[in-house]
């Protein structure tokens, strides 16, 4: 009787679960952390420090909406110190001793090429924001996704659409070039100088600096001396505002001039050359006022989150924010968080992000996207202006003088 | 032509600057025989308590030194006897760890208050320019060799017209026999650590003005500064001008004419070719150890 009691009570039981189960809770997904080698002191501190917002506002966004496909994050950031070496040694140690999940990418090409071979040692998956250099792809990897419109060295060939483009009466005649040493820099300005010289626009000066050079007044002398029509320069923030500075002191206004980094900084850049950034141009993929997916949510999150305007937001925040837009799509179509299910994701389908959309070819390079526009600060904003299709505003040609 | 004297031009007046900076350090190493790898950190904090000052206070960044040097002058005396005094034995190789380790430690607390971003220091004449022949004088670079060339003369005039300065050349000297002779060195080593940091605190806000710098931005700064006195001779400050104008115009020249790529290793050929010839340098004194 008594087992027969304990059997019907027992039945009773699982009948009720079993009538539960298709309600109750399932466990939530253990949570994870993610890696990134950062630069918080040295050269990169600068970049450094808005990669961190833009992957720390991505993961607020993701654990708000229930995890990565439900598991919770927690970002972890090493000091890198801009360091070729400390890279290495931070990727390995996040892997090897904190075991974290996955790994994001650190800033520039220099840090990204040797932290690249360490992750791929381990299997890890590699989005990365901002290496984009040559050498970045040509080493056989396939772990590495570049999370932006265009390889590095394409970055100027909308600028040099734009110039040839131009009427022949309005056209430059020669153009100055200076570049750092840097692989993020020089392939850009070199890609360009090719381009423009086989469009018949004769190049007055052509240099390359050590990336480690402090006084840039020398090379931007020279520059001022060439009096070409159109300066070039591969320049990061420091040097962007040195040159700029130079050639407001020597009164030499070219018709246009384009940076490769430093008028993307918002106003990093701005702060320091007040009313004379105006008609200075960058390559970029990203301006707060692009209609791409999503970027509405994202600067106004960023604004609530980190004060200042949008004109204060960095590039660099955008792209690591896009490199976890690109992650999250790439785990929901493996449905896996595992590196090698993600990684086989991400070398097929297109991927939408702040920037546009992203597709990547088997060594990583994004193909096919919406590639680089230009971006002019015209009245005091970073606004974009060719091609026409995404332009808020027609190019300002020529620069006006500086005031 | 123009440009090559152009160069040679803006070579003399950045060289001032460099030249200030250098000074404090090679100031300190000559009374206190310790290498200072932080100097170059002290320049940026001197930088960045001028941006601070005036942008609070709404001033000249040169008028921020009347506030910025005395505090530079009091944290150097007090660093000396906190960190420097305590090293009693094998001075110069711990004094490298220990200025390291200050050099660090004021990275770390910049970048807590200021952040990791680039700042510079704003004025009115920092775009301005006067025309002289063919080619533009920078006003910033004239303003800033006159300080210099101000704060170096007032150097000079305490080392060689004062009792005071007497203590310190003295000590420099030997500081054995100037403690024999009733020279307090421990109080002259702190002022001597003083006055090298209220000289980074001047040489801090002309190179706040000219360049983009962050907390990080003393690794490049210190690695020039210590090839400066090398080559003028550790500890003479007479050595420190010359060497910093030296490397400065060489290097500018060799950007305008051959390429900045090479800059830095034609400056170098010029160092060791002067090492070779004088192992002490340009204005040093050889010094022979007894073992």
């Amino acid at each position: 009787m008594r087992t027969s009691l304990r059997g019907a009570l027992l039945s009773v039981l699982a009948m009720v679960i079993a009538a539960c189960g298709s309600t109750a809770p399932t466990a939530p997904a253990a949570p994870i952390t993610i890696g990134v080698s950062v630069s918080q002191s040295g050269d990169f501190s600068g970049d450094g420090k808005a990669l961190v917002q833009g992957y720390d506002l991505w993961a607020q966004d993701e654990n708000a909406k229930g995890g990565l496909l439900g598991h919770k994050i927690t970002m972890k950031y090493v000091d890198d110190t801009s360091s070729t070496q400390q890279v290495v040694s931070n990727y390995e140690g996040l892997i090897t001793r904190d075991k974290v999940a996955l790994v994001f990418g650190p800033f520039s090409s220099l840090l990204t090429i040797p932290a690249s071979t360490v992750v791929a040692r381990y299997g890890y998956a590699f989005p990365e924001p901002a290496g984009g250099g040559p050498h970045v792809f040509d080493r056989g990897l396939t772990n590495i996704f570049f999370v932006q419109p265009a390889a590095v060295e394409d970055n100027l060939v909308s600028y040099t659409k734009w110039l040839t483009g131009l009427s022949a009466d309005q056209r430059p005649t020669s153009v100055a070039y200076a570049t750092q040493d840097d692989p993020f820099t020089q392939p850009q300005v070199d890609k360009a100088k090719s381009l423009l010289e086989a469009a018949g626009i004769k190049t007055a000066y052509y240099r390359v600096y050590p990336a480690e050079t402090t006084d840039f007044t020398p090379i931007a002398l020279n520059v001022v001396h060439s009096q070409a029509d159109a300066v070039i320069l591969g320049t990061q923030l420091p040097d962007a505002v040195a040159f700029a500075k130079t050639f407001i002191q020597q009164h030499y206004n070219p018709k246009t001039l384009i940076e490769t980094t430093g008028p993307d900084q918002g106003a990093d850049f701005s702060n320091k050359l007040g009313t004379n950034t105006e008609g200075i141009m960058v390559p970029a993929g990203w301006t707060a006022n692009a209609k791409a997916y999503g970027n509405d949510k994202f600067v106004s999150e960023f604004i609530a989150k980190y004060g200042g305007t949008a004109a204060d937001i960095s590039a660099d925040a955008a792209e690591a924010y896009s490199v976890g837009q690109v992650v999250d799509e790439a785990a929901t179509k493996a449905n896996s968080i595992e590196n090698a299910k993600l990684i086989s994701s991400l070398h097929s389908g297109t991927y939408q992000t702040i920037q546009g959309p992203m597709a990547f070819d088997s060594s990583g390079k994004p193909q096919g996207g919406v590639g680089v526009y230009i971006e002019q600060w015209q009245n005091g904003a970073a606004i974009f202006v060719y091609p026409s299709s995404v332009a808020a505003a027609q190019p300002e040609y020529p620069k006006k003088p500086w005031s | 032509m123009t440009l090559v004297l152009e160069a040679a031009v803006l070579g003399i007046l950045t060289g001032g600057v460099y030249a200030l900076m250098a000074s404090g350090l090679t100031l300190i190493f000559g009374v206190m025989r310790i290498i200072n790898v932080g100097h170059g950190a002290l320049v940026v904090l001197g930088a960045y308590l001028s941006f601070a000052a005036s942008r609070a206070l709404h001033i000249d960044p040169f008028v921020t030194l009347v506030i910025t040097m005395p505090v530079m002058f009091l944290l150097g005396f007090g660093l000396q006897v906190v960190f420097i005094r305590p090293l009693k034995t094998d001075r110069e190789a711990l004094s490298v760890l220990v200025t390291y380790a200050i050099a660090l430690g004021l990275e770390g607390i910049l970048g807590y208050v200021f952040g990791a971003n680039y700042v510079q220091l704003q004025a009115w004449y920092d775009t301005a320019s006067f025309p002289i022949g063919d080619f533009r004088i920078t006003y910033v670079y004239v303003f800033g060799f006159v300080l210099c060339l101000a704060i170096l003369v007032v150097l000079f005039l305490i080392l060689y017209r004062t009792t005071f300065g007497a203590s310190i050349r003295a000590t420099m000297l030997n500081r054995t026999a100037a403690q024999l002779i009733g020279i307090d060195v421990d109080r002259v080593s702190a002022v001597a650590f003083g006055i090298g940091m209220a000289t980074a605190a001047a040489g801090g806000v002309v190179f706040g003005i000219t360049t983009a710098f962050n907390p990080g931005s003393h690794y490049d700064l210190i690695s020039r500064l210590l090839t400066i006195i090398v080559l003028g001779g550790l500890g003479s400050l007479r050595g420190a001008v010359i060497a910093a104008l030296i490397m400065l115009v060489s290097e500018d020249i060799t950007s305008v004419v051959i390429s900045p790529v090479w800059a830095s290793f034609v400056f170098f050929v010029i160092l060791i070719v002067v090492l070779l010839v004088r192992p002490q340098g340009l204005y040093g004194v050889r010094v022979r150890e007894r073992i």
